[in-house]
């Protein structure tokens, strides 16, 4: 009986995949924001030897991108917060945190430029995979 | 190619980065459930549980994380930091089983297999293959301004 009304509360697949897909593109793109908004400073630590803690931080709040990523990634919590109210995290948790390790590498490549050769897309999708288990 | 090694310092921040999450979470979630049951009607009483030893320790155990992922993103690759942070799960699961004697199923080991293979693989190779001139490149105007806000160390120690 709880199976059935559990089944029945569940939301179509078109829906689940949206809400999941929503979780998936907000948090790659706050990382990839973020990565970019650090990735064009340089070594944070030898600025912080150089210039102290404060100048680190003038310099990481007063990035447009890593504002843009703190945007994303509050994004991303809010729509997991919505899936949640909707589905059970045993679905959305490994879904969202496995799919999110392969467009934020995809993205890591388009965006970044990283140079994502064999090795790294191998290691994506072993981690994606292994998450995926893990968490079940 | 660039082929960025590691320093020790650089090495420690990416196993903090792996561990403060799960540990953080762990610290949180024992704060909480130590506490009477909170109610929508009186949301005050979570302020007072931020100053509890559990709770506090677990939000400066997320606050260091946040802090460690920024500066390792700042000299390393995305595609190499991300696989570091997915090996947390896997201590998680080796305390569970070897300190908390939790039952761990066969697929979970297997979950645990594949990470571990997943961040060897990525481990192996460079830490950094996008050098701030390309980046700026690839991402258009900005980064320059904001690379020449401070100035990038490793390209004036080049110099």
């Amino acid at each position: 009986m709880t199976t059935i009304s559990n089944a029945l509360l569940q939301p179509g697949t078109w829906k689940a995949t949206a809400m999941i897909a929503a979780i998936v593109v907000t948090s790659s793109a706050g990382e990839v924001l973020m990565a970019a908004a650090m990735k064009s400073m340089g070594d944070l630590g030898q600025i912080r030897k150089r210039r102290g803690i404060a100048a680190v931080i003038r310099a990481v709040v007063s990035s447009p991108r890593f504002m843009g990523g703190i945007v994303f990634m509050a994004l991303a919590f809010f729509s997991l917060l919505f899936a949640l109210n909707h589905m059970d995290l045993s679905l959305v948790g490994p879904a969202a945190a496995s799919l999110t390790l392969v467009t934020s590498t995809i993205a890591a490549k388009l965006f970044l430029k990283e140079r994502v050769d064999r090795r790294r897309w191998t290691a994506a999708v072993l981690v994606c995979i292994g998450v995926y288990f893990l968490a079940h | 190619m660039p082929h960025h090694r590691l320093s020790f310092r650089q090495y420690l921040i990416l196993a903090f980065v792996s561990v403060s999450v799960p540990l953080g979470d762990s610290s949180l979630a024992r704060g909480m459930t130590r506490l009477p049951a909170i109610s929508l009607a009186h949301p005050f009483t979570l302020i007072g549980a931020v100053f509890t030893p559990w709770i506090a320790l677990g939000i400066a155990l997320l606050i260091g994380y946040f802090a460690s992922y920024l500066t390792a993103l700042s000299w390393a690759d995305l595609t190499f930091i991300m696989p570091a942070t997915a090996l947390g799960n896997v201590f998680v699961a080796l305390l569970a089983h070897f300190w908390l004697h939790e039952e761990i199923s066969w697929m979970r080991w297997m979950g645990v297999a594949l990470i571990t293979i997943g961040v060897a693989f990525v481990a192996h190779g460079p830490a950094n293959t996008t050098p701030p001139g390309n980046l700026a490149h690839a991402l258009g105007t900005g980064l320059e301004n904001d690379g020449n806000l401070i100035g990038n160390p490793v390209e004036m120690e080049r110099r």
